[in-house]
């Protein structure tokens, strides 16, 4: 019993944090319809000002007052007003890509401003972190995890008596059961509302400082981590139950730290199982409740549905600018071709085979996404498979790199089929946020064993050599990748002009219907999935393969939603989007590198704000502009003839 | 042997009855009614048949084969097509895709390999479907996006959907709800000129008496769950019964 509450209750401070932060994601997404998947950002942005406003000399409680009770929810409310506002009834994909965009942009500009340093040793927001206090079951208790349970429960305290005592709490109350009905009743719901968003920024900022002492180092990594555990918790009751969630976030810490001191320590079980809990717990339990999968009806008839793109710009102007933008299209992709063998100087001809063979990685995201309406958050996983399939098969048996890249695409294929599998039931949030415990799961296990990703240290990949053919050269590497990625291309086409495709569409559509004509929905899944997750396989291959070596840092689960976010701002419904993404993605990364090194959170925080866009232009940025062009010559043309 | 035999169909919702011992029987090319009351569990019936719902005792036999374990994708191979009371239809496509992709997988020419072989063949024009779209009177809106269609060419695509996949039960579900007097009358032409020509069995949910006259032979009336009567729609819209069941109690 002992031994049970001292490795208990080291949990209990992880536990508060996950608690707080369950809570006030339940409570956005209850009332507001929301899932803010930015909430872990909001958690990061309070605790690294905190940290910034105590190291500049600020007595803690000044630091508690500026990034808790003032910054924190002036953020969480500007994002309400000026972004979630909009978005409440809009489908599935666009709420979650709005989020995404800002659950990277934030950091960044965070970073962008007060740079990018190492932040070491957060400071602690009341108790001295290094005392011990007391002592319960052999556990030396020290004034961060005393001061995290004490300010917790304080707070929960406080919070469940001004919603049991007061009128504002019970007007929140009713807006969590109901917000329509909240409406009827003659309650302006939009300032309950404001509210409410100020309450969860402030359990979000509060959860930030809290958790920050906890880590040797200020990143905002572990942030994207809490906020997975904090989906968990809420998972648990049902994203609904605002005490289910809390209890749930609580049980979650502590059972993370048991697992920690009763499995083998020093093991990878124990290293990689312990933080990897709270992803295992959300699929478990996503899986087996009922109420989170997604229905055949919805009440809102265009639930799970997202609006149809615009025409596409070349068949505005008639059959002929049609011809003429395919025709560029074609002289466009020659070019870059013969100037990539000629002049381009050799570290760019590197970077745009890197462009290719991201462009191969977000091809999936165009299948998966763009075409049938799954939204995957695990395509760098997937991406991953291949690459250390192919550098383990390469170095290990000495197999052939050509082997190796259709070894990963295939590797990643049965990874994805037994992924979607029992992802088949679920849809829209559910499926996202499934995908993002698996990528998270795979990053922090799958990916640190010596036979897969070995860790930190990676594995080395070698270029391909087809007999006297040898493809070690930075040219004739980039001629290996660029017809990988016209085959590649030309597979997604096919697929798309199809019966597939169509059949894809008509379940994007909608399930029930696609149902009722005989569409097996589950092979098709399975298929999708299978067939993305093969293209995002080779993709990685291939990038290993021009990288020379490759670690799980290449492929880390936050890189897959920077790349759904890219590929959204760009344009998820056609091939080129994914190459426009893919070339877009390596070289403004380039570029930025000319710069100083602060600057290079610009990238992150472009596509970040570029992902709003997706709402209103679902077709993607180029697609978008190229509409505008030819509307205006059309009009213009028009004009003209009647003048004339 | 019937079509469609369905017997014993029970489906409870917690402690509420939603059918309760229902049973159905269509033959071959039979054109058959439902009608009830709002509540009475037509399109909780169509669901169990169509396999949209599990239910809870009870068994359906479809052209010959025990059905009631197959998914739904099954069911509309065997034959059993459907439309829906509220609109589902593919968005982004014409009406000349949804015939299109109906009439693929109808073919069973979905496989994957042929699509990467046989490169951009799935838009040809088929005989068939360009047929069904004038018969519907939908050639001329054939490409324009669905999103921008009335409701009632809405029902003419999810009609045409169905039939263009040969099927041998129809299930209606309250095709006139969300029409104008004009377009009820015009779709229940439709109907009826579909059943001169195909002999396709029908089972037609539907709250427009005029509309079921005109289409079916017989008719089902459904009360809370329950089967209250069975026969000719005149004869039975004067038993006691379903005046009760329509108008409530009648005191003299």
């Amino acid at each position: 019993m002992t031994q049970f509450l001292s490795y208990a209750i080291p949990g209990l401070p992880y536990g508060c944090v996950f608690a707080l932060m369950a809570v006030g994601l339940v409570l956005t997404y209850q009332t507001s319809g929301v899932f803010n998947l930015a909430y872990g950002a909001q958690a990061y942005a309070s605790a690294l000002i905190f940290y910034v406003c105590v190291n500049a000399g600020w007595p803690s409680w000044a630091g508690f007052l500026a990034a808790v009770v003032v910054v924190a929810p002036l953020l969480g409310l500007a994002m309400d007003r000026f972004l979630y506002r909009f978005i409440r009834s809009a489908p599935v994909l666009v709420k979650l890509v709005s989020a995404l965009g800002m659950l990277i942009a934030i950091p960044s500009a965070l970073q962008l401003i007060f740079g990018n340093q190492a932040r070491l040793a957060p400071p602690s927001l009341w108790l001295a972190p290094g005392s011990v206090y007391f002592h319960v079951a052999g556990d030396a208790i020290n004034g961060t995890e005393l001061s995290t349970v004490i300010v917790t429960l304080a707070v929960v305290l406080l919070a469940s008596l001004m919603s049991h005592f007061t009128q504002v709490g019970l007007r929140m109350r009713a807006m969590a059961e109901s917000p329509r009905l909240v409406q009827l009743a003659g309650i302006n719901s939009e300032r309950v509302g404001v509210a409410i968003w100020v309450l969860s920024s402030f359990l979000a900022g509060l959860a930030g400082v809290l958790l920050a002492p906890l880590f040797a180092e200020l990143q905002a990594l572990n942030f994207t981590d809490l906020l997975v555990a904090a989906i968990a918790a809420a998972a648990l009751g049902s994203l609904t139950s605002l005490p289910l969630a809390f209890w749930g976030g609580i049980g979650l810490g502590v059972v993370q730290e048991l697992l920690g001191g009763y499995l083998p320590s020093g093991s990878v079980l124990s290293s990689g199982l312990r933080p990897a809990l709270p992803f295992a717990v959300l699929i478990v339990l996503l899986l087996a409740l009922p109420g989170l999968r997604q229905r055949w009806f919805h009440d809102d008839p265009l639930a799970g549905c997202d609006p149809p793109p615009p025409p596409m710009a070349a068949t505005i102007g008639g059959h002929g600018l049609e011809e003429l933008l395919r025709g560029g299209g074609w002289l466009v992709l020659a070019a870059f071709f013969v100037s990539c063998l000629t002049w381009v100087p050799s570290n760019w001809t590197f970077t745009l085979t890197q462009g290719i063979a991201y462009s191969i990685i977000f091809l999936s995201i165009v299948l998966l996404t763009g075409m049938s309406g799954q939204i995957s958050l695990c395509q760098a996983a997937f991406a991953g498979i291949g690459a250390f399939t192919c550098a383990q098969l390469a170095t290990h048996l000495g197999l052939s790199v050509f082997a190796g890249i259709v070894a990963g695409g295939a590797v990643a294929a049965a990874v994805g089929a037994v992924v979607a599998m029992p992802a088949l039931r679920l849809g829209g949030l559910a499926l996202a946020l499934a995908t993002l415990a698996f990528g998270l799961l795979a990053d922090n296990v799958g990916f640190q064993f010596s036979w897969s990703g070995n860790g930190e240290s990676g594995v080395n990949v070698p270029r391909p050599q087809l007999g006297s053919l040898n493809f070690t050269s930075g040219k004739a590497f980039f001629v290996l990748a660029f017809v990988l990625l016209i085959v590649c291309s030309a597979v997604v086409l096919a697929i798309r002009q199809g019966t597939t495709g169509r059949e894809l569409a008509a379940m994007r559509g909608s399930e029930l219907a696609a149902a009722s004509i005989g569409t097996n929905l589950a092979k098709l899944k399975v298929t999708v999935f299978a067939m993305a997750a093969a293209l995002a396989g080779v993709g990685g291959a291939l990038f290993g393969s021009l990288q020379g070596t490759v670690s799980p840092n290449d492929f880390n689960s936050l890189l897959s939603l920077v790349f759904m976010v890219v590929v959204v701002t760009t344009g998820v419904y056609t091939v080129q989007g994914a190459i426009q993404a893919g070339m877009a993605y390596v070289i403004l990364y380039q570029v930025l590198d000319y710069l100083p090194s602060q600057w290079r959170n610009l990238f992150p925080i472009l596509f970040g704000l570029g992902a709003i866009t997706y709402a209103l232009h679902p077709e993607g940025v180029v697609e978008w502009q190229k509409r505008r062009v030819v509307e205006i010559v059309v009009s213009r043309r028009k004009h003209a003839e009647t003048v004339g | 042997m019937a079509l469609l035999e369905a017997t014993g169909i029970t489906k409870r919702y917690g402690g509420i009855v939603a059918l309760d011992n229902v049973s159905v029987s269509i033959e071959e090319g039979e054109a058959v009614g439902l009608v009830g009351p709002n509540g009475a569990g037509k399109t909780t019936l169509f669901d169990c048949l169509n396999g949209v719902r599990r239910f809870d005792a009870g068994e359906i036999c479809f052209a010959g084969r025990r059905i009631d374990g197959l998914p739904v994708f099954e069911r509309a191979r065997l034959g059993m097509g459907r439309t829906f009371q509220r609109l589902e239809l593919f968005a982004g496509m014409s009406p000349r895709e949804h015939l299109m992709v109906a009439e693929r997988v109808h073919r069973a020419d979905g496989r994957l390999w042929k699509d990467l072989i046989w490169r951009g063949r799935a838009n040809t024009r088929v005989p068939r479907v360009e047929e069904l779209l004038v018969e519907l009177g939908l050639d001329a809106v054939a490409d324009d996006p669905i999103e921008s269609l009335s409701q009632g060419h809405g029902r003419l695509v999810e009609l045409g959907r169905a039939l263009v996949q040969d099927p041998l039960l129809l299930l209606l579900d309250e095709p006139s709800s969300g029409l104008d007097t004009l377009e009820t009358v015009g779709f229940s032409e439709v109907l009826v000129k579909v059943r001169v020509r195909r002999r396709t069995a029908m089972l037609l949910v539907e709250h427009d008496l005029d509309f079921v006259r005109r289409v079916v032979e017989r008719t089902y009336v459904l009360d809370f769950g329950r089967m209250i009567a069975s026969g000719r729609v005149d004869e039975v819209m004067a038993e006691p019964g379903v005046r009760r069941a329509y108008l409530g109690e009648v005191t003299s």
